[in-house]
């Protein structure tokens, strides 16, 4: 076990985005969390990565408790990719720049060489190291974000929907990308999404959670197997398969 | 065959920018009439600036030209700003995609609607509030009498599209252009936002142009799919025959999905063919 | 220029750091070149700039040599803008007097712009008590009346132009910070930032790497278009005898001296005060050309 939460609650406010979520997550593992907007799995991801501090409960990583404030050590073994290429990548700095910042945080030796590895392991080649994102297409800026995150040979990654702003074909590009990265570097993902089927090709295990509330956890064979029990994982499964006139009624039933 | 409700014939866009011209779209035709019509593609495939360009809403660095564009046998090429604003709203109205930013903040959501309506109809206040409960109504809401006096912040998205829907079909026009009109919005809000989209089209006999990336979605609900690839229609299909689509460009995007009832190793990829972009 | 040149800035793929730079400064010269107004700005700050630089070359007469013979001269052949009441070439009193208003300029640059951004960066990235501190102390410098404290300045040391500017520069600096605090309020919440903190980098070094650079372009254009006011303000320090002293050729001072001839000899006080216009108008020309090239809201 790599990563554990207990009972982890996160407040803005008066709201509860996050309540009393609970999950591990296995060396080498590939998670998931589904859910709708607001549904809180976002937040659950950017409590994890220590971009909140309004979060209670017990977070654990390799064995050690985290606090609200990460040290550099933790951030070069856990890394991010976020949802929105065209707002991840800083618009005045060129694919070399954005590469070069975590070596020099990480004061890694080697810059030339591991930014060169790092894009062509990602699919892009030099032509792209001195471009600005304005120059990218958003599947080129996603690489970019991807490349940039494991420049520092980190242990896992943190995906919060990463190709949901990206078109279907090179959302296929990304996925099949992150997928080989993984296995050839052993690598555990934790990823956030709101399209079942991406969590479920992703990921072996995954938990759905709705309202700030992990409602239900399940291995991906028996989701696709129609093993899911909670109303709302039902509700999410029948409505990932298209638009059906008879179904939107029945949605419609619940509210 | 009595007059077609759109007949578009051979349409380019192309913008001028700092440093060259791009053709956004490249000799598009069709004909419809009051039916469900679905332009599908990628970003970048014109799909979006076809609908626009129809609606006259084409940014001041593009040029439109055609063999024809017309809407209900008018010609739409060189209309004035006098005419479209004619047009505009009460014979066709767009939904986009995103109702946080197509709602006007500072005012409530009723108002908006009734606005709307009093634009296009000589009418008094009272009716003019009568006519946006209805349509309020109309888009299933249930409680319109409170959504009527909520500002656009305090609805959720998919009660914010459904609004902006009412707001567009209160003058009841005969075409409507909808430009992913779900895509910002949950699934499950999805279906119900396409059901009742789905149900005004059907019971006011309006034509509907469906803008989206979604194949599935849009074969599943409309009745003929045009299929973009670089500015040009690569297939139209019937959507009912989405399955037999012959395009590999159509076949790629059908098979590169991630699907629940179809593990899969490894995802397809879509292998662009340069040839595609010449129209093969 | 020639084809290979801009062929190579406007490369969609470059192949080193310096094409990339400059290939992107390349893209907003073209489309500030277009705005013909701000060229006219931009013309006349570069001719500000050499005539500062040359102005040896450039005036007939050294500014301070007096020919009494030829007092208050009305503009001719011998001497262009005609002569103030010790018998100088106003033509050559003005350009050398391009000179104070440079270094005006670029005094008042140096001081604000780091200034401003430094507080206003670090107050809206760190919030909290930082914010509050630094915010409070902008306050009490933005309630400082610019000439009053330029008064007290000249009083506490010696009547001079380094003190003026150093007056103006100390008032006009926290509009700056509170401009860059606004938009670092802005910066922070984006996801570029988040991912910076994300791979575990200091707050500092996002701070000045990160946002800083954010801030830049909305600075330089505000100080644009702050200019013309500084240099008014300068003027009119030297007007009141605040700013710089006899004999220097600063504009407001000349002005100052000329206006006990306005009736009779109005070249004495108008042309400098004509100067002291276009150089005004150069800047504001000159920043609202800028404003829609670098303004990050545009984008």
């Amino acid at each position: 076990m790599i990563l554990s939460a207990r009972n982890l609650t996160v407040t803005f406010g008066e709201m509860r985005a996050v309540d009393a979520a609970a999950f591990t997550v296995a060396r080498g593992e590939s998670f998931g969390l589904v859910g709708e907007s607001g549904s809180g799995k976002s937040t659950v991801l950017r409590a994890l990565a220590g971009l909140l501090d309004n979060w209670t409960g017990e977070l654990a990583f390799d064995g050690r408790a985290l606090g609200r404030t990460r040290d550099r050590a933790f951030y070069s073994r856990v890394q991010m990719v976020f949802q929105d290429p065209y707002g991840s990548l800083h618009p005045r700095q060129t694919v070399d720049d954005a590469l070069a910042e975590p070596l020099a945080i990480h004061k890694m030796d080697r810059r030339e060489a591991r930014i060169e590895k790092a894009l062509e392991e990602v699919g892009l080649g030099r032509g792209f190291r001195f471009r600005y994102p304005h120059q990218l297409s958003g599947g080129q800026r996603q690489r970019v974000a991807i490349a940039r995150a494991l420049i520092v040979e980190p242990e896992m990654l943190l995906l919060d929907e990463p190709t949901s702003a990206l078109d279907v074909s090179i959302q296929a590009e990304v996925l099949n990308l992150l997928d080989a990265l993984r296995r050839r570097r052993d690598l555990t993902f934790v990823m956030v999404s709101h399209n079942l089927a991406v969590v479920a090709h992703m990921c072996a295990r995954l938990a759905v959670m709705s309202r700030g509330k992990i409602v239900e956890e399940m291995d991906t064979e028996s989701l696709r197997a129609g093993a899911a029990r909670d109303p709302y994982t039902q509700r999410l499964m029948a409505a990932s398969r298209g638009y059906d006139r008879a179904l939107a009624e029945s949605f419609r039933a619940l509210d | 065959m009595e007059k077609p409700l759109v007949a578009i014939e051979d349409l380019h866009v192309t913008f001028r920018t700092q440093t060259r011209e791009v053709s956004a779209v490249r000799g598009v035709s069709l004909v419809m009439g009051k039916e469900k019509i679905g332009i599908v593609g990628e970003s970048g495939s014109g799909k979006s600036v076809t609908g626009r360009a129809l609606l006259g809403l084409t940014p001041p660095n593009g040029t439109v030209a055609a063999k024809r564009l017309e809407f209900d046998g008018q010609d739409l090429r060189g209309l004035d700003a006098e005419g479209w604003r004619h047009l505009r709203g009460r014979r066709m109205a767009m939904v986009m995609q995103d109702p946080k930013f197509s709602l006007n903040p500072v005012m409530t959501v009723g108002r908006q609607i009734a606005e709307a309506y009093r634009t296009h109809v000589n009418a008094g206040r009272a009716e003019a509030r009568d006519k946006a409960l209805a349509a309020l109504e109309a888009v299933q809401i249930r409680d319109p009498a409170r959504v009527f006096d909520l500002y656009p912040h305090e609805v959720s998205g998919g009660m914010g599209q459904r609004a902006m829907i009412a707001m567009m079909l209160v003058a009841e026009p005969d075409l409507l252009i909808a430009d992913e009109p779900t895509s910002a919005l949950d699934v499950t809000v999805q279906m119900q936002v396409l059901a009742i989209l789905d149900d005004l089209v059907a019971r006011r006999g309006m034509g509907l142009i469906f803008v989206s990336h979604d194949l599935d979605l849009v074969a599943a609900f409309c009745d003929r799919v045009l299929v973009m690839y670089g500015g040009r229609v690569v297939e139209t299909l019937k959507a009912s025959e989405l399955s037999k689509a012959t395009h590999p460009y159509t076949r790629g995007l059908l098979d590169c999905v991630p699907r629940l009832d179809r593990p899969q190793e490894k995802l397809n990829v879509l292998d662009r063919d340069p040839a595609w972009l010449a129209g093969a | 220029m020639n084809a290979a040149w801009t062929q190579w800035l406007l490369d969609e793929a470059p192949t080193s750091r310096a094409q990339a730079r400059a290939g992107a400064f390349y893209r907003s010269w073209i489309a500030f070149r277009r705005n013909p107004l701000a060229m006219v700005g931009l013309s006349i700050v570069a001719a500000l700039v050499l005539v500062a630089i040359f102005a040896p070359l450039i005036a007939p007469y050294g500014p301070t040599v007096q020919d009494l013979a030829n007092r208050l001269q009305p503009p001719s052949g011998r001497h262009w803008l005609g002569t103030d009441e010790l018998g100088r070439d106003i033509f050559s009193r003005i350009v050398f007097g391009s000179r104070i208003t440079l270094m005006i300029v670029m005094l008042v640059i140096v001081t604000v712009a780091p200034i401003g951004l430094a507080v206003g960066t670090l107050a809206g990235y760190f919030g909290g008590w930082v914010d509050a501190v630094l915010m409070r102390v902008t306050d009490v410098f933005l309630a400082f009346p610019r000439l009053i404290l330029a008064l007290a300045f000249v009083a506490a040391l010696k009547p001079g132009i380094e003190n003026a500017v150093l007056a103006i520069a100390l008032t006009t600096w926290p509009p700056y910070a509170r401009l860059a605090r606004a938009e670092t309020l802005v910066v922070r919440k984006a996801d570029y930032i988040a991912a910076v903190q994300a791979q575990g980098a200091s707050g500092m070094r996002i701070v000045l790497r990160h946002v800083v650079p954010m801030c830049v372009s909305s600075t330089i254009v505000r100080m644009t278009l702050d200019m013309a006011g500084i240099i008014l303000t300068a003027a009119g320090l030297g007007f009141l005898g605040l700013g710089a002293q006899p004999p220097s050729p600063e504009w407001g001072a000349m002005i100052s001296a000329g206006r006990r001839f306005v009736l009779d000899q109005w070249w004495v006080a108008a042309m400098p005060g004509i100067a002291i216009f276009v150089v005004s108008l150069g800047f504001n020309l000159l920043g609202d050309g800028l404003r829609d090239v670098l303004d990050p809201k545009r984008e």
